[in-house]
């Protein structure tokens, strides 16, 4: 049968972000994807080269729109490693606390777009409505919905109220609620499972050859989740498992993200419980002293990686992401080799590609 | 006659194209957001399009890259006339904070290659004032809808300062 080569993108009805893939189909069925990448490139890595620290963890913090906390905190991390700072206890445990609130909006969020990208719009308008509880969670503590500006370098810029936390407490057990029925449907709901299920197969080796992280590897039974290999900030004094599936399809995904979701309530449960009392900052100068130094983080989509090389001025010499969208397009170009020209939506969404990330 | 027709169905149910133009996805979940039953962008007749062929307005956020620069004024002349453009985001008037200093990749907002009728600045606006503006943007059409902008601004105080009503000139 004759290959036929097919542009998607850059604006195309199916994706959401400019990304350009060529895909090469023989009849129904994919033989090769190239992807175009760079549309989204805003050159932040030079920017921050001409801002000061404070200022590069601004534009860092909007590299991305959707795990803003976890690039800024990160950065902040790096910084703080420079500086030798310890950061007070509370300050680490109210980052956990923000870092899986977003986690919860996330997760939902996808759990929202991929319904979407299947067909079943009903779903992604309950999980849509219902992602707005966590959001208001997050302005309520953070004052916006979706960059905070929460970290800063030697803590956190603001506390959390005994009010905040109970109103915290109730959101939660109405999440936990609403999750409980998300992880029925995406179980149980045929319709959902005729989609997903035996779709975008990557097996474990598959997973650890092309370098996948986060919940795309954990979906393929390689238990690496830099909160329990790396721990940071309040992680070593919170004692949880990675979450992982042996399915490695999109189902398995699926189902590693809502066990997720449950995961980081309970996490956020445990955080407000054990809240200790005490400063939220420290002072940190702002002239970093000369060397270099990395920091991972654990983003919704995977590992986030930062270098930063200081020479001992205000300003970095060299900043570095790395970020978990990008490590995963490999994978996605695996999964997508074999399988239907319909299922390539699904598939490429499976893997919460985030191009803003990718392209920075 | 046929412009009749075609008004009236521009008034009654306004069809959105969203396209993203190098912004971070804060601005793109936030007007996803603002479609979703919480703010319900949908109950205005709004529908939210694939394709710039079939769409009234045009939503663009981000500061446009130099790679989606002639992406943009293609899908903008591909939409029919007579068309609308909203940017929406800080990025996305004004370019800020992405473009100046060491950004080598970055325009100074939509309006540098496209005139843009409607302004909703803020990083990332609420949901609730890109509803406002795109009803604002609405009200200019039709008449009828002056009520229900009176009754939006009275539900929330201060939402007017939120948008900013652009001069459309070609950059």
């Amino acid at each position: 049968m004759a290959k036929i080569t097919f542009p998607i993108g850059p604006q195309h009805p199916a994706l959401k972000e400019p990304e350009s893939f060529k895909i090469t189909a023989e009849g129904e069925c994919v033989v090769d994807v190239d992807i175009r990448l760079g549309y989204v490139h805003r050159s932040i890595e030079a920017a921050c080269l001409a801002r000061n620290y404070v200022q590069g963890q601004y534009v860092c913090e909007r590299i991305c729109g959707i795990c803003s906390h976890i690039h800024s905190n990160t950065f902040a991390r790096a910084v703080e490693d420079l500086l030798q700072l310890e950061v007070p206890a509370r300050a680490k445990y109210l980052r956990v606390l923000v870092a899986e609130l977003e986690r919860i909006h996330s997760h939902l969020l996808w759990l929202g777009v991929a319904a979407h990208e299947v067909g079943f719009d009903t779903l992604f308008m309950y999980v849509w409505r219902d992602r707005e509880v966590v959001q208001d969670l997050l302005e309520m503590i953070t004052g916006n919905r979706v960059h905070y500006g929460f970290t800063t370098i030697g803590g956190t810029k603001f506390d959390l109220t005994p009010q905040m936390a109970d109103k915290c407490t109730e959101g939660l057990m109405v999440l936990r609620e609403r999750t409980e029925y998300y992880k029925q449907v995406a179980t149980t709901e045929s319709s959902f499972l005729k989609r997903v299920e035996g779709v975008g197969v990557l097996t474990e080796q598959q997973a650890r050859e092309l370098g996948a992280v986060g919940p795309t590897a954990r979906a393929s039974n390689v238990p690496y989740d830099a909160r329990w290999v790396f721990p940071y900030d309040a992680y070593p004094e919170l004692d949880y498992q990675p979450i992982t599936s042996d399915l490695g399809d999109v189902l398995g995904r699926t189902i590693v993200r809502v066990l997720e979701t449950f995961q980081a309530i309970d996490i956020c449960e445990e955080v407000l419980r054990r809240l200790p009392e005490g400063d939220i900052q420290v002072r940190a100068k702002p002239r970093v002293p000369e060397g270099e130094t990395v920091a991972r983080c654990e983003a919704p989509r995977g590992e986030v990686f930062y270098y930063i090389r200081s020479n001992g001025t205000d300003k970095p010499a060299r900043v570095k992401v790395r970020t978990p969208s990008l490590a995963n397009w490999p994978a996605t170009i695996a999964m997508l080799e074999g399988a239907y020209v319909a299922d390539a939506p699904i598939i490429i969404a499976s893997i919460d590609p985030c191009m803003s990330c990718t392209d920075r | 006659m046929l412009d009749k027709i075609a008004g009236w169905a521009l008034r009654k149910s306004p069809w959105v194209c969203h396209f993203n133009g190098g912004s971070c996805n804060a601005c793109d979940i936030e007007i996803v957001a603002a479609l979703m039953p919480r703010f319900d962008l949908e109950r205005f007749g709004i529908l939210l399009q694939g394709s710039p062929r079939h769409a009234d307005v045009l939503i663009c956020t981000g500061p446009i890259t130099h790679q989606i620069r002639d992406r943009i004024i293609r899908v903008y002349e591909q939409a029919p006339e007579p068309k609308f453009v909203v940017a929406v985001g800080s990025c996305g008037t004004s370019g800020r904070p992405f473009c100046g200093k060491g950004a080598y990749s970055v325009m100074e907002g939509v309006d540098s290659i496209i005139p843009v009728h409607m302004y909703v600045p803020g990083c990332p606006p609420r949901p609730d004032a890109i509803t406002y503006a795109v009803l604002k943007l609405l009200s200019t059409l039709d008449p009828k809808l002056a009520d229900v902008l009176a009754e939006f601004e009275k539900s929330i105080p201060g939402i007017e300062t939120m948008v900013q009503e652009g001069e459309p000139v070609a950059g």
